[in-house]
């Protein structure tokens, strides 16, 4: 079976930063992939490589067997591939509604106003904004704001949603509330590509996972064996041996 | 759909008192007044695509209106053509001229796009300046026989009113059509977030090409037909930067974003203004009212006469659109 999504060697340099290097994993149909790594790892730097907000500086990426290496992200969107943005932008003076309407307008499908607003109230329904929808996306809380996000991204229908950080700044109920709406999605069908610092979360939701530092891609594998992975460890905790040593403190 | 909109009435029946009432009462005054107030309109309406629907500053909207009045006269005066056929000639070319020269300059965001359609303004103004066929500065006059082809002086001037009216009642449409479609909602989500909506899927590029080279057809053959009507045109009063300015303070006052508001402050200024030049005590003053109307406004009330009403009646958003 040919994998939804595949990046193969991918690089991307700042000036004198190299933020993505040689980067490869691929995604297959119906998962949750987990990307972790420190902060400034690169992880939303190849979000948006994926995406075409950035144009990679080498390798491809393939997208349900299209080369989208070159596209922008409004014709990404147009094939299936949605995606959330780590620092909120909600289109402040509009309503909820009219921020996920314009999701759906001019999502996988370009569908019409008037079926557009439909799915974007289904939509809304499924994330539990339906009683917010008449208000301004301005007035929501920082929770509402995420709901937000991942609802314009649901809209366009895709087959791939990418989401970065969709729990960070929640509180506990909200972070329950939010792996729910993750989990839904992807048994409707919609594969996921995320990125989450909450590990705890991360790690029950995801299928695999893939671990960036320093640009590079550190470990792949299922959470178990990455959580493992002496090598991951060091990025994270900067001791390779430290968890047997906690366990000898112990 | 349009039709079930009361606003898109509202302007049919504006604009029909607005066209019937001094031709009723013939009186030449008011219909020289009520064609600037619709002039004004015309390009408030206009240029609220960009800034009130799009989120784009355009200080040189007013090259639109002259060039299209450079391109109507030429057309009319040195070959010969109709009135109407050139007027929309005029709003064909300039539309094509806005499409091109928008694709590159609105790369440019913010501040940069805004100081980049001043630029746009002085280069037309100079150029037309020093073409040779356009008159250089002296600029081009209608032979008083071309009225005579619209039968006399009198039948031609209440023709081009009519026109005129004709293009504020589309241009409002215009506005209102755009503010209910997809479209429109794409302009929107560019206003609010250009990052946002390339993310969600709108072709910013191709939008915001689109409605500049839009939002100079009707401007354009406003241009055409007013100057024709005026019977001369020359760099200096086709591209005058104050009325330029003046449209923006215009579009705030009345309330960017929302057709009416457009309308309403396109014709208060203007009434404002006619009073401020023609009062003795008062003339050359109506820049210094504009400038402290739109700090007022800025600082007061950012939605304008419609924001205000908005806040004060909630519902009103449903109805005045």
């Amino acid at each position: 079976m040919t994998p939804l999504l595949e990046v193969s060697g991918v690089s991307k340099r700042f000036g004198g930063l190299l933020a993505v290097s040689d980067v490869s994993f691929s995604l297959g149909e119906r998962e949750i992939l987990g990307l972790i790594g420190p902060n400034g790892a690169g992880k939303t730097t190849l979000f948006n490589v994926v995406n075409g907000v950035y144009k990679g500086d080498k390798g491809t990426v393939k997208f349900a067997g299209e080369d989208i290496t070159k596209c922008s992200p409004n014709q990404v969107v147009h094939l299936g591939l949605a995606r959330t943005h780590q620092i909120v932008k909600p289109l402040q003076d509009m309503t909820v509604l009219e921020n996920v309407t314009v999701g759906a307008c001019f999502g996988r499908e370009y569908l019409a106003l008037k079926p557009a607003r439909k799915v974007a109230l289904e939509v809304l329904e499924r994330v539990g904004l339906a009683k917010s929808a008449e208000m301004s996306a301005r007035s929501l809380t920082i929770a509402g704001k995420k709901r937000l996000e991942v609802a314009r991204a649901l809209a366009a229908r895709p087959k791939l949603l990418l989401l970065d950080e969709v729990l960070a700044g929640l509180n506990p109920t909200e972070i329950t509330h939010m792996i729910g709406i993750v989990r839904d999605i992807r048994d409707s069908g919609i594969s996921v590509f995320m990125i989450e610092h909450v590990m705890q979360a991360i790690m029950s939701l995801s299928d695999r996972i893939v671990v960036l530092s320093f640009g590079q891609k550190l470990a792949e594998g299922r959470p178990e064996e990455v959580a493992r992975d002496p090598q991951v460890i060091e990025a994270y905790l900067g001791d390779p041996d430290i968890a047997e040593k906690l366990k000898e403190n112990n | 759909m349009i039709l079930r909109r009361p606003v898109f009435w509202l302007i049919l029946i504006f604009a029909a008192l607005m066209a019937f009432i001094p031709f009723h009462a013939n009186d030449v005054s008011m219909r020289e007044d009520l064609i600037l107030v619709a002039i004004a309109v015309i390009l408030a309406s206009n240029l609220n695509l960009m800034i009130g629907y799009t989120g784009y500053v355009n200080f040189g909207h007013i090259v639109f209106y002259g060039l299209g009045g450079y391109v109507g006269l030429y057309l009319a005066t040195v070959r010969n053509w109709n009135l109407v056929p050139a007027s929309l000639a005029a709003g064909v070319v300039v539309s094509l001229f806005a499409l091109m020269l928008g694709m590159g300059i609105l790369r440019l965001r913010g501040a940069y796009f805004a100081l980049a359609t001043i630029g746009v303004l002085l280069a037309v103004q100079s150029f037309v300046a020093n073409f040779d066929p356009w008159g250089r500065s002296t600029g081009l006059y209608v032979d008083f026989s071309a009225y005579e082809r619209l039968g006399g002086a009198r039948h031609a001037l209440w023709m081009t009113y009519f026109l005129v009216i004709g293009v504020m009642a589309l241009s409002m449409i215009l506005s209102l059509g755009i503010k209910i479609s997809k479209f429109g909602l794409g302009l929107f989500a560019i206003r609010e977030d250009e990052d946002a909506a390339v993310v969600l899927g709108v072709n910013t590029t191709v939008f915001k090409a689109i409605i500049y080279s839009v939002s100079a057809f009707l401007p354009a053959v406003a241009g055409a037909l007013m100057f024709y009507k005026n019977g001369m045109i020359d760099p200096s009063i086709a591209f005058e930067f104050m009325l330029s300015l003046e449209g923006i303070v215009m579009l705030m006052l009345g309330g960017k974003g929302t057709v009416v508001g457009a309308a309403l402050g396109g014709g208060l200024y203007e009434k404002l203004r006619s009073y401020l030049l023609t009062s003795p005590k008062l003339s050359n003053f109506q820049l210094v009212i504009a400038g402290g109307l739109l700090l007022l406004v800025v600082l007061f009330a950012p939605g304008g006469l419609i924001g205000w009403l908005y806040r004060l009646v909630p519902r009103a958003r449903k109805v005045i659109e």
